[in-house]
């Protein structure tokens, strides 16, 4: 066991580190405010090669690893969770494709989303009656020659709006997981009708829609995988997506602790800095405890993913408790901020609203917590 | 980056494994028990090399690293909670700030026999007025003559009723405060040293505490660890190693009620069905699965620091807190899947409860580990 990051790992976090002080911070709460897609943000990172962390470089990839991508969506979303959400599903959705589609779609796809010729990718799994239980959904794509046909609609698309690929879930055969196929289909595809954005509580930067499929055709290269693969394909996709969200989480609690710890050097009440105090000081090192194991959790989920071993109950562990960790931690920044907490004019409000949603999806907590004990028990 | 254990740390755990499914699992619940000292397991601790893990083979240890010692206070620990502690003392609290600090003819005479586990040491430091605020303490060492003679009470002693050698913790300088403090090495046969009956406690009951009373106890010039008052220095640094064992011994207590738990989950019938199958056992299970596995990370990490010999006061603070409070949540969960069988003797649940709780208290309460974090963290600012 050996946790120094090797060179290209902390060169992968010094970059986006240095992206997300430069150009991600001091727009975060404005784009935020205005419900307003980061583009030249996400160019940014595509320039910087942040969006394929783990594609190979042949595809217009980094190729520096799983860790290396777990550091930099880490270093973004602590200045920034909407871009970093943004980039976890463009970085998730490239390499699934790498991993399955043909070399075509390959070619046609990946180096467009690693250098945002793109603006994102989109990942189109849930549907308004199928969200954790994702093997009900019943948008359906029906072969027609060496076509198939899309019809159906999916619910809380994040960037599927905007996105110059969506990876699709429809139903090929009967009911359950075995039916289920996944396709690649163009944002500009015809027969793709795209919804307003949902007003969010957070991460309102990133945009999130509804998708409804009539009569939308992709030609046969399109099917990634084999037909009724596809369910296999999205678990396989959220057990790395997981390990997304779970870095985005604990980036979001790092610049939550790290506000709390400045925020408590300088206030003052009763005489002294309210970080004099352990009813205070008792928070922060709460924080940064849980702050600790969420990120050694995380690391180790990256690096079980990056050594090719089966990482799905680690990645869901790190998930669950990132997750719920950094909720605490930021109900907690606002705590200690009192009032301050709660306007806008200081970031842990954002903090709050962004972190939400991270129990949410991908994987709610409670799928997180079956997919664990599952493992344990019955493995 | 490299997340897993070494080839020799992962023979190292499965010889533990091994030994502790064997030899302290099935003895666990009577020494317990019976309150004993099992004092015929300690030949075996020394065979294996656990009474000085990481101290060197010069000395008598076994020259492994900081996590192969925590590895194997986990599986011994999940054996037998009560020889995890005894083991600790040995290693962390005794041998570690001898070798540190030790002259050579010191460590010939108060190392070597201990960590090869010939003897047995212990580490006397908190007093009946100084628990968490150590610098207080009462325990006096006056000058006569070359060496020393001490007098004073220390209490809470693990180890202490069976211990060859103490590391007694006294103030030579009383107006120089924690400064005032220096650490002396004495043998328990030494005239004047006195250890009392052992306390009554709620669980590790068959690792033995008790007090110290030292009255006009005489030591010669050897006997000094260190510096005169390096003391408090000698005991903090000794405390930041001692944390990465109590966080691997919490870790054994948890991983032995997960074990339990699991098994019992899968057998036991309610509703026409194992209840494993629940939603409400599954959830518990994962949380309990989930805060060990976190809990290991940051012990390793914690040890890993003390490889490398830099500073890890705040990381084995986070090791020790979180873990503790995390093996007093696993065990009181797999009570809760046992129900009311959780609560009877026949059933380790109740003991592994029980030894969790003093996790949260000795070698640092949680309070006291929230207390190093935090200050640490404001320090950085």
């Amino acid at each position: 066991m050996d946790l120094r990051l090797d060179e290209t790992q902390e060169m992968v976090q010094e970059t986006a580190r240095r992206i997300a002080k430069d150009i991600l911070a001091p727009r975060a709460a404005e784009i935020d405010r205005n419900h307003q897609f980061p583009k030249e943000q996400i160019q940014a990172l595509g320039e910087a090669g942040l969006l394929g962390v783990n594609v190979p470089e042949s595809l217009g990839g980094s190729e520096a690893g799983v860790v290396s991508y777990s550091l930099a969506v880490t270093e973004i979303a602590a200045a920034c969770a909407s871009t970093s959400v943004t980039m976890a599903v463009t970085n998730m959705v490239a390499e699934l494709i790498c991993g399955f589609a043909t070399e075509e779609m390959k070619r046609r796809h990946v180096p467009k989303l690693t250098s945002a010729q793109y603006a994102a990718g989109a990942f189109g799994l849930s549907e308004p009656q199928a969200g954790s239980d994702a093997g009900a959904l019943k948008t359906r794509a029906e072969k027609k020659g060496d076509r198939w046909i899309i019809n159906g609609s999916k619910q809380w698309i994040t960037s599927g709006n905007v996105a110059g690929v969506i990876v699709v879930w429809a139903r090929t055969g009967g009911p359950g997981p075995k039916g289920i196929s996944a396709f690649l289909v163009e944002g500009d595809a015809k027969g793709l009708i795209v919804a307003p954005p949902e007003s969010k509580m957070g991460q309102r930067a990133s945009p999130t829609v509804g998708l409804t499929f009539e009569d939308c055709e992709v030609p046969a290269e399109a099917l990634l995988g084999e037909e009724g693969q596809g369910f296999k394909l999205a678990m396989i996709a959220l057990d790395g997506g997981r390990i997304g969200v779970a870095s985005q989480a604990v980036g979001i609690a790092r610049a939550a602790l790290d506000a709390s710890v400045a925020y408590a050097l300088e206030r003052q009440a009763f005489g002294k800095n309210i970080g004099s105090f352990q009813a205070i000081q008792w928070k922060l090192a709460d924080m940064a405890t849980e702050l600790e194991a969420a990120r050694l959790l995380t690391l180790q989920a990256a690096k079980l993913k990056e050594m090719g071993r089966r990482f799905t109950r680690e990645a869901s562990m790190a998930k669950l408790f990132s997750s719920e960790m950094a909720n605490r931690a930021c109900l907690e920044a606002v705590q200690i901020y009192g009032g301050y907490g709660y306007v806008d004019d200081f970031p842990v409000e954002r903090y709050l609203r962004d972190v939400r949603t991270t129990t949410i999806y991908e994987g709610s907590s409670e799928i997180q917590r079956l997919v664990i004990a599952r493992n344990l028990l019955f493995d | 980056m490299q997340i897993e254990l070494s080839e020799e740390q992962r023979m190292l755990q499965q010889t533990c494994r091994d030994f502790a499914e064997k030899e302290l699992k099935p003895h666990a619940a009577k020494w317990d028990e019976e309150k004993r000292f099992p004092k015929e397991i300690i030949p075996q601790l020394r065979d294996l090399g656990l009474m000085g893990v990481a101290v060197p083979e010069e000395w008598g240890g076994s020259d492994m690293d900081n996590i192969a010692y925590a590895v194997a206070m986990e599986e011994v620990s999940r054996g037998c909670a009560s020889t995890g502690v005894i083991m600790s003392v040995n290693n962390s609290l005794y041998c570690d700030p001898v070798l540190r600090y030790g002259n050579d003819a010191q460590k010939e005479r108060w190392l070597s026999p201990y960590a090869s586990g010939q003897k047995l040491g212990c580490f006397g430091l908190t007093e009946p007025q100084a628990g968490s605020d150590a610098a207080a303490q009462k325990t006096m060492a006056v000058r006569d003559g070359e060496g020393w003679v001490l007098n004073g009470t220390k209490s809470w002693i693990t180890n202490a009723p069976n211990a060859d050698a103490a590391l007694i913790f006294a103030m030579t300088e009383p107006d120089k405060g924690v400064k005032g403090i220096s650490a002396f090495l004495v043998d328990h046969d030494n005239p004047g040293f006195e250890v009392s009956a052992p306390e009554q406690k709620m669980g590790i009951r068959a690792a033995l505490s008790a007090g110290i009373f030292m009255e006009d106890c005489k030591v010669g010039p050897d006997s000094l660890l260190g510096n005169p008052g390096d003391g408090f220095k000698v005991a903090m640094s000794t405390l930041d190693g001692g944390r990465i064992g109590i966080a691997a011994q919490a870790l054994g207590i948890a991983h032995a009620a997960i074990d339990a738990a699991k098994e019992y989950a899968l057998e036991r019938i309610a509703f026409g069905q194992p209840v494993a199958d629940f939603q409400a056992i599954q959830f518990m299970m994962a949380d309990m699965a989930t805060r060990l596995e976190a809990a290991r990370l940051l012990t390793y990490k914690a040890a890993w620091l003390k490889n490398q010999k830099v500073r890890h006061s705040k990381e084995s603070a986070m090791a020790k807190v979180f873990a503790s409070e995390a093996a007093t949540f696993v065990t009181h969960r797999a009570q809760q899947i046992f129900g009311g069988n959780g609560y009877s003797v026949e059933y380790p649940v109740e003991r592994h409860y029980r030894d969790a709780r003093i996790t949260e208290i000795y070698e640092g309460t949680s309070e006291i580990q929230r207390l190093v974090i935090a200050t640490s963290l404001l320090r950085e600012g």
